[in-house]
């Protein structure tokens, strides 16, 4: 039985992404004609609502309900936004869609315009998608002549057009306030909610922002209904969810499962099972901002609400796979590295917090750690993220805390014992030769590059712990098995 | 092409298209053509999908087997890129990964004409919805 169901990614495989007649072949820009022709905007929002979709782009929030504020609110001008600042390491869903059904997107954008009021869309994508940015420009170009974006649409009077802005790669302008300021020409910097876009944004007007595979959901509810969408998944969570699978992972890919599909399917079944035989030991889900889940939660039903009781979340989908040669503290290390590059610096505690874990990490694991050092990072994370001013630094922290909670041992291990257990922090790590079996023939000595070996022909060597950098070319030179790692 | 201006003219170009897209595949159909579909999506033309279409392209047309080459989106194979779908009309479409050009020529000679089972075949693990 497949265990996939591919919803968001229906086209992307199936359609050339440059002819837009392979689309209206597949129900293409009927959903927008069914609403313009058959359903009014309250009407449509309404299906959103019952269909149970929620946002992919990692919070979770109703998108009906979020049509529905937009629509609320009045203005003489209003926006349509989609988000396609992909920026979680590891990820790429929002890019396969774009490269291979960028129309889907621009259907939704214009039922979205439809049902808000809007006749502008905006699509925030970042320059470094060239050929996800290509598609979708020839993709709007052909909507233009057929007529299912510009003046008067089907001929329902309806007008509606989208244009593209491009990002610069920085991880917070994937949030939304963020993204708004980065369209505008502003520092792309995130600013307090309320006001939510859908409020005031984009040039202070009410601003729907969606997600790229949220928009790709759109036009399906609508063609087969809302009953037949939250008939997938859990109750709380409806539909399929995209993710990129990457890591330690035998079929790397982009996969689509239903809601509430476990982990340990999508990891043995779908993913074909660890690479190399290997053990499995945890899953990091939701990027820079989730946290990793275990074998103890192998079994639990993949949903936003189970997530984060795992203390991870969706996010936007990546799921990076890790084995037990992937050391847990330096995987905590590694995000917190990329938060600090990429915090914007508007608010201290995401500035100087994140500064400040990451420090702690790297004392750890270059064995200067203490046991004060775990309260700290523990007491630390939970001000940062109680203080900060955007998503960004709210979870931040997570995957230290994640780390922490889920591979306490490992911790501990890397501060009171000084012992890195899968061998990757090297600072912990010694080579050492046992005498008796050193034979003295010098191989090692003559291969060690930093000359970190001494010992006269024929008798034991002896490895210098100062000078010696652990490449562990002297082990892999050794032919009698005398060295080894402590 | 002129502009749709309306769902009936929406639906009739819809219906036009769909009866020409099943037409491809359907075996005993005039117009019935074999279909190759190279993943060309970022991965895919990382993995080298770009040279595989150009050849593919090029060798069917050289070996005289009538047959459309076209490039879609991420089939989500990303381990086994490039990845191409083949399609005999009447037959179910197969999926093959890591293909290159020497893969491509087996493809060609052994696969589609004379119809063997050959390595390399992805087994196709998800529904797609469908509208009827």
């Amino acid at each position: 039985m497949a265990r996939q169901i591919r919803i968001a990614l229906r086209n992307c495989g199936v359609i050339d992404p440059e002819r837009i007649e392979d689309y209206i072949a597949r129900e293409g820009y009927l959903a927008l004609g069914k609403v313009l022709t058959e359903l009014s905007p309250d009407a449509t929002i309404d299906i959103i609502k019952k269909s149970g979709l929620r946002g992919r782009g990692g919070g979770g929030f109703s998108t009906g309900l979020k049509w529905e504020i937009t629509r609320k609110v009045k203005a003489d001008q209003k926006y349509v936004v989609c988000n396609a600042d992909e920026g979680d390491p590891g990820a790429f869903m929002d890019r396969s869609v774009l490269e291979g059904d960028p129309h889907s997107v621009l259907e939704a954008m214009a039922i979205n315009g439809y049902c808000t009021g809007s006749n502008k869309g905006l699509v925030y994508i970042r320059a470094e998608y060239p050929l996800a940015i290509e598609r979708l420009k020839i993709a709007m170009m052909q909507a233009r002549e057929f007529g299912f974006l510009g003046e008067n649409i089907l001929g329902t009077g309806f007008n509606f057009d989208v244009e593209i802005r491009y990002g610069a790669g920085a991880f917070v302008c994937g949030e939304e306030t963020a993204l708004i300021h980065s369209m505008e020409g502003l520092r792309g910097e995130p600013t307090v909610k309320p006001p939510f876009p859908s409020e005031e944004g984009y040039l202070k007007k009410p601003t729907n922002v969606n997600n790229v595979e949220t928009y790709a959901n759109i036009p399906v509810i609508l063609n087969k209904g809302w009953e037949w969408f939250s008939n997938i998944g859990t109750e709380k969570s409806k539909g399929t969810k995209v993710f990129a699978l990457a890591g330690k992972i035998n079929n790397v890919g982009l996969i689509e499962v239903p809601m509430g599909t476990t982990l340990r399917e999508v990891i043995y079944e779908i993913g074909g099972g660890i690479q190399n035989g290997k053990e499995f030991k945890a899953a990091q889900t939701g990027g820079p901002s989730g946290g990793c889940l275990t074998v103890k939660h192998l079994d639990t039903p993949i949903d936003y609400d189970n997530l984060i009781a795992a203390g991870s979340m969706m996010g936007s989908g990546g799921l990076i796979v890790m084995d037990e040669d992937d050391c847990m503290v330096a995987i905590a290390k590694f995000y917190l590295e990329f938060t600090v590059e990429e915090s914007c610096g508007k608010c201290s505690p995401c500035r100087i917090g994140n500064k400040r874990l990451f420090e702690i990490l790297d004392k750890i694991i270059q064995g200067n750690g203490n046991m004060e050092d775990l309260d700290k990072l523990r007491n630390l994370s939970t001000v940062i993220k109680d203080t900060s001013l955007c998503g960004l630094g709210q979870s931040s922290p997570n995957p230290v805390l994640s780390t922490i909670d889920n591979f306490y041992d490992e911790y501990f291990e890397h501060v009171s014992l000084k012992k890195c257990r899968a061998g990757v922090c090297k600072s912990l790590m010694q080579y050492l030769i046992i005498p008796d079996k050193c034979i003295g023939c010098t191989l090692c000595a003559r291969n060690c590059p930093v000359n970190a070996i001494s010992g006269e022909r024929k008798q034991a060597h002896l490895i210098d712990q100062e000078k010696c950098i652990k490449c562990g070319a002297c082990m892999e030179k050794c032919k009698f098995g005398a060295i080894y790692i402590k | 092409m002129t502009k749709i201006r309306s769902i009936e003219e929406l639906k009739k170009l819809r219906n036009e298209l769909k009866s020409k897209t099943e037409a491809l595949s359907q075996k005993d159909n005039p117009e019935s053509i074999i279909q190759v579909k190279v993943t060309m999506a970022t991965c895919g033309i990382a993995s080298g999908s770009r040279p595989v279409f150009e050849y593919l392209t090029e060798e069917l047309a050289k070996r005289n087997i009538p047959a459309k080459v076209t490039q879609s989106g991420c089939m989500g194979f990303c381990y086994a890129e490039p990845t191409i779908e083949v399609t005999i009309p009447g037959k179910t479409p197969v999926m093959f990964g890591f293909v290159n050009n020497k893969k491509a020529d087996e493809i060609i000679e052994r696969f589609i004409r004379k119809g063997e089972l050959i390595e390399g075949i992805i087994s196709q693990n998800y529904e797609t919805v469908e509208f009827n």
